[in-house]
């Protein structure tokens, strides 16, 4: 029950949230920071409890829906690889609450969503029967559309529809797929499909690979499928981003493994070739239209798509190394990029703008942000003693025998990310002092440090004791790449 | 843990481990310490920083007296790191003689470079990051010489890169340090790129990223071909960019952005030789392979003469000794290509000396004029004596006169390369007398002559702490001017160990046996010529700057295409920045994807909804409630998929 319980935990803070007494709505932060942290503490427990290499665990799984020879089930469990997923889901969720904590507008509506959203992420993580895991899929839509459009800026509703209507249309070719394989397995048992060979379905097998794929690399996102996320990116309050580029993301990676790889391993063989080129086209054409980014968040959000290309190259590779190094990326490429909104928040709470070209000099006026944009920024870059340089060198180390050309492509994008991540510091943190910015309050809120100190940590951990997390990814990833192996 | 000895030469370094990790953390805790703790306290935050670096050179003398008493023996200490499928990694580290050296060079000029510092810094604001930085550099390079695998060279490689981005762009509100900076980063990185390929092909091929075992691999030739030398020259690029060679040797005179003490330690002594220490750790893979020691010769001898014949032209003191120092790395790197290794890293150890002697002058300089600029200065030999005795001699040393340590180093250099390489050995004898021209030069334009008063304090600027009269200036004090001494003893005497090659043989056996070539005999020869080019440049500079004989103006109008050349640097900034950064990549490749990524993709989307909305707008003209028209609409569709389904499968 203890998954069951972490899983439904923040929806449940939510609801509490929903019940609030008006007059104590400024309550909500606090119940929402409750509620993340006992679920967080939990996930804690559950990865120090965690058996390594021994399949999946905390396993809830109950009769649902028995309808002829289909039974879904209520089916929960982790392993190796979604368990280190769940914590920086559940750390994330903990970060957003506390960059959140100055919301002013309808916070009681504004901290369930949030919440909402944590429990939908956490079921897609958790899900081990295939229609659970699509109704939790479609579920984060509805905190993300209200989100977006009633608490972001600009044109936040173009923004969140958008947002919405891409993943529909990616969920639409994902449902199909499903349920063929379902229809010619009888099971929407994803340890079941995940272990069995599945020769024939109702659609050509190819197809079925192809319609998941689709569905997850909308979510990933993949060049040329990835316009919505700079829109929906520069629109969104700040802890929405953290948690759209933090986990929501991951859920298309962590899906294409967990489903697309395991389930047909034989195509993901006739197709690892494509996915790493798709990855590495993204790592070079999300890393060029970043340097054209005038918007901060908007220039994250591209880096993202770039940095994000690479997990597609990693996953294409379909070998243990690379595959855990495509894992690894999404874990630091969380960590990372979360941290990054969250210094690009602080400061635009302080200026009012993300216009690159109106900032300049802040090293000066908020050392401490301006730090931490730095620390962010060249965490981004993959520098070593940091998670993403570990994730980066792992993926071109386990690529580069399967897909030579793919991961020497790929690799330019550690002089282009330096390029325009460094030159954004320029910009923004160096050069002359504005003095329109001056007063600017470097420390208002402990719990704008927390939220930074915390992420900051976790990517120097990540760099220095990257046992802690591969030793749980490398077993579970490695029965994976036996099963593609054949 | 996985204890593993190599003893090339039967014996057994017996120094104990913890001592060499103990190297690399005092300065990180110092780093760490100042960082969380002692960051507004910038007098405790300075004498911290001292007191680790302190304690790491001692324990590098340590290693290096356990070193050399074991005649060079190897010892490797190695533990896993982490693991994911077949690649397994591991932290280790490696003490042999050309680690020990590394480590006493480094040490030994950071704790200088620290002490003077306390002088050169003081009154900045921001005098306590300062001293994080730098403690940070100095873990980084420790570790750098000390790591046992090439992952965690690469690491370390980073972060010494990381250390150099902070302190050059120090003082970040000048736009042209935060550019600078960038510029450094980004440079080095396109090499990097050759180092990552290197490591990738050779784990992809042998499973090992580990320096013993990279060893064994090209001495037996399972290592070899293609591989080798792709390889070798992957390595070779990493080197370019960290070492400054041509054609990636233009971040380093913009480097002298960051404060003095900085360009002394990282950019002439310590982290811009990493990349000879690469080439050199990995000499029996070079040397296998005679493609690519042929092109790291020939690199080198570009680099000399870029280097050599732009310090001719610059103005700027500071400048003057980053070219000069661009020019001894390709000095190093040529030895490396005509077999030197020894030699090398000789050069590199008396060059880190009397450069980091040359550039802590330039700030004595610098402090007693508010400029580095050589036309605002002059006559500065009668008020600054110890400045001036102790410049003089880190030139007479660079210049390569008998009988200061540049001398031994650059004598061993020509003999080599007029052994393996007559061509190389031209370049390097011919730059050998622009090297002490230019060194002259600007010994003649700033100690000599009329005093030409320096540069007016500009009391707007907050930033400066410059509290010394340029009008009247004056010689620094003592903090700066013992580390100036002591580095002179190193200047004049650090060539000696070579005596009876001992340095040799010491270094040497770092590397298997079989990779060694016999160094040649010294020769008197080589050694009279080598003194007679650089006293005739000596002569020459003396001639033009001082006895104003020639004039200088005349000069460059005789060669004025050659001098327009020079002073706009071979147009390679232009090239790379203006024309390449500015105009091909980001006004020209980037902004067509940016389009193209508007337009056609984003375009596309929006397309689609749009022909959605109209289309609903037709469409909705049907829904006109009238039952017998939904149901010519039923049949007809019923009718289209039967047509499908019998095409689809026909009976």
């Amino acid at each position: 029950m203890l998954l069951t319980a972490l899983v439904f935990l923040p929806a449940f803070a939510g609801l509490l949230i929903l019940l609030l007494p008006s007059a104590r709505a400024h309550h909500a932060r606090w119940v929402a920071l409750l509620g993340s942290l006992v679920a967080l503490a939990l996930s804690i427990v559950m990865f120090f409890d965690f058996e390594k290499g021994a399949g999946f665990q905390f396993i809830d799984r109950a009769a649902w829906i028995d309808v002829g020879s289909f039974n879904i089930q209520y089916f929960l469990a982790v392993d190796g690889l979604s368990l280190p997923l769940v914590v920086l889901t559940t750390f994330l969720t903990t970060a957003s609450v506390l960059v959140s904590f100055s919301i002013e507008h309808r916070p009681r509506a504004y901290f369930a969503c949030l919440m909402v959203l944590s429990t939908s992420v956490l079921g897609v993580f958790t899900a081990m029967d295939f229609l659970l895991f699509f109704l939790f899929w479609e579920l984060e839509l509805f905190p993300m559309y209200l989100l977006i459009s009633v608490w972001g800026s600009g044109r936040r509703e173009y923004s969140a529809m958008k947002f919405v209507l891409y993943t529909v249309a990616g969920s639409a070719f994902m449902l199909v797929a499903i349920l063929a394989l379902a229809f010619s397995a009888g099971t929407f048992d994803m340890e079941v499909l995940g272990t069995s060979a599945i020769t024939s379905a109702v659609l050509p097998l190819g197809w079925v690979f192809l319609f998941l794929f689709i569905g997850f690399a909308v979510k990933l996102p993949i060049v040329p499928l990835h316009t919505w996320l700079p829109d929906a990116h520069s629109d969104a309050p700040t802890a929405v981003s953290v948690m759209l580029a933090g986990v929501l993301l991951k859920m298309g990676g962590y899906a294409i493994i967990r489903t697309c790889v395991t389930i047909l391993p034989d195509q993901a063989n006739d197709y690892g070739i494509w996915l790493a080129a798709i990855g590495s086209i993204s790592v070079l054409y999300g890393a060029f239209v970043t340097f054209r980014q005038t918007d901060v968040k908007r220039l994250i959000a591209y880096s993202s798509v770039s940095h994000m290309g690479l997990v597609l190259l990693g996953i294409g590779a379909l070998g243990t190394t690379a595959m855990v190094g495509a894992a690894y990326q999404m874990l630091a490429h969380g960590l990372i990029t979360g941290l990054l909104f969250v210094v690009v928040g602080l400061m635009y709470e302080r200026t009012h703008t993300r216009e690159i070209g109106r900032l300049g000099g802040l090293a000066r006026q908020m050392p401490l942000i301006a730090t931490g944009l730095v620390f962010a920024g060249f965490a981004s870059v993959g520098l070593p003693a940091l998670a993403g340089f570990i994730a980066e060198v792992t993926v071109f180390l386990g690529a580069f025998q399967k897909h030579e050309w793919a991961v020497i492509m790929a690799i330019f994008g550690v002089v282009l990310s330096a390029g325009y991540i460094l030159w954004t510091l320029q910009r923004v943190v160096f050069g002359p002092v504005r003095h329109e910015w001056d007063g600017a309050d470097d420390q208002k809120h402990w719990w704008e440090h927390a939220s930074v100190i915390g992420l900051a940590a976790l990517v120097i951990l990540l760099g220095v004791y990257p046992s802690l997390i591969m030793d749980m990814l490398d077993p579970a990833i490695g029965v994976v790449s036996a099963r593609v192996a054949g | 843990m996985i204890q593993l000895f190599a003893a090339a030469t039967g014996e057994v370094p017996g120094i104990n481990e913890a001592v060499l990790w103990a190297i690399i953390v005092c300065p990180l805790a110092a780093f760490a310490a100042i960082t969380l703790y002692v960051r507004h306290l910038p007098k405790i935050a300075g004498y911290l920083s001292i007191l680790a670096i302190g304690v790491s050179f001692v324990l590098s003398l340590i290693a290096l007296i356990d070193v050399l008493g074991a005649n060079g023996g190897i010892a490797i200490y190695s533990h896993d790191w982490f693991q994911a499928g077949r690649l397994e990694l591991a932290l280790g580290v490696r003490i042999d003689g050309l680690t020990a050296v590394m480590l006493v060079v480094v040490s030994s000029v950071s704790l200088l470079v620290q002490v003077y510092s306390q002088g050169y810094m003081e009154g900045d604001p921001g005098y306590g990051r300062y001293y994080a930085y730098m403690s940070l550099f100095i873990t980084a390079m420790l570790g750098l010489v000390l790591a046992d695998n090439l992952f965690m060279l690469f690491i370390f490689w980073e972060l010494v890169g990381l250390s150099s981005y902070l302190l050059i762009g120090f003082w970040f509100h000048k736009p042209s340090a935060a550019s600078a900076a960038k510029k450094a980063f980004i440079v080095t990185r396109i090499g990097d790129l050759g180092l990552l390929a290197a490591i990738l092909l050779i784990w992809t091929r042998h499973e090992t990223l580990d320096i013993a075992a990279i060893h064994d691999l090209a001495l037996t030739g399972m290592l070899g071909g293609t591989t080798l030398t792709l390889f070798g020259l992957g390595l070779f690029a990493g080197a370019v960019g960290k070492s400054a060679q041509f054609p990636l040797h233009v971040w380093l005179p913009d480097a002298m952005e960051g404060p003095t003490p900085v360009s002394a330690l990282i950019h002439a002594a310590t982290m811009v030789a990493a990349g000879v220490y690469l080439m050199a750790r990995f000499f029996p893979v070079i040397e296998a392979s005679p493609d690519a020691l042929n092109v790291v010769g020939w690199i080198g001898a570009a680099t000399v003469a870029v280097g050599a014949s732009l310090a001719l032209v610059q103005t700027d003191l500071k400048r003057v000794l980053a070219y000069s120092t661009i020019s001894q790395l390709g000095y190093m790197m040529l030895a490396l290509g005509v077999f030197g290794y020894a030699v090398a890293i000789f050069h590199l150890f008396t060059h880190a000396f009397f450069k980091a002697l040359l550039f802590l002058g330039s700030g004595s300089v610098n402090h007693a004029t508010n400029t580095f600029d050589m036309r605002l200065m002059g006559g500065l030999r009668t008020v600054m004596p110890i400045t001036f005795w102790t410049f003089l001699i880190g030139t007479l040393s660079l210049s390569g006169i008998f009988p200061l340590a540049g001398f031994w180093s650059k004598d061993e250099i020509l003999l080599e390369a007029w052994v393996n390489n007559k061509g190389l050995y031209a370049v390097a004898a011919i730059a050998s007398f622009v090297t002490a021209l230019y060194m002259f030069r600007a010994v003649f334009m700033t100690f000599f002559g009329k005093y030409k008063g320096g540069e007016p304090v500009d009391h707007e600027d907050e930033d400066s702490h410059f509290h010394g009269d340029p009008a009247h200036p004056h010689e620094s004090n003592w903090v700066m001017t013992v580390p100036l001494l002591i580095l002179t003893a190193g200047a004049i005497a650090a060539g000696w160990w070579a005596w009876g090659k001992e340095f040799h043989h010491f270094v040497e056996a770092a590397i298997p046996a079989e990779a060694l070539h016999k160094a040649p005999d010294f020769s008197y020869w080589i050694a009279i010529t080598s003194s007679l080019i650089a006293v005739a440049g000596i002569g020459t500079a003396w001639a033009i700057y001082h006895r104003g004989l020639v004039s200088s103006t005349e000069i460059r109008k005789v060669v004025l295409p050659f001098a327009v050349l020079l002073e706009n640097k071979f147009f390679l900034d232009d090239l790379y920045e203006r024309a390449f950064a500015v105009q091909v990549f980001q006004r020209g490749w980037n902004r067509l994807v940016e389009v193209f990524d508007t337009t056609a993709v984003d375009g596309a989307v929006n397309g689609v909804g749009w022909v959605g909305t109209q289309s609903s707008r037709v469409l909705r003209h049907a829904q006109t409630g009238q039952v017998q028209l939904y149901g010519a609409g039923i049949a007809a569709g019923v009718f289209i998929v039967a047509i499908i389904v019998f095409i689809a499968n026909p009976l």
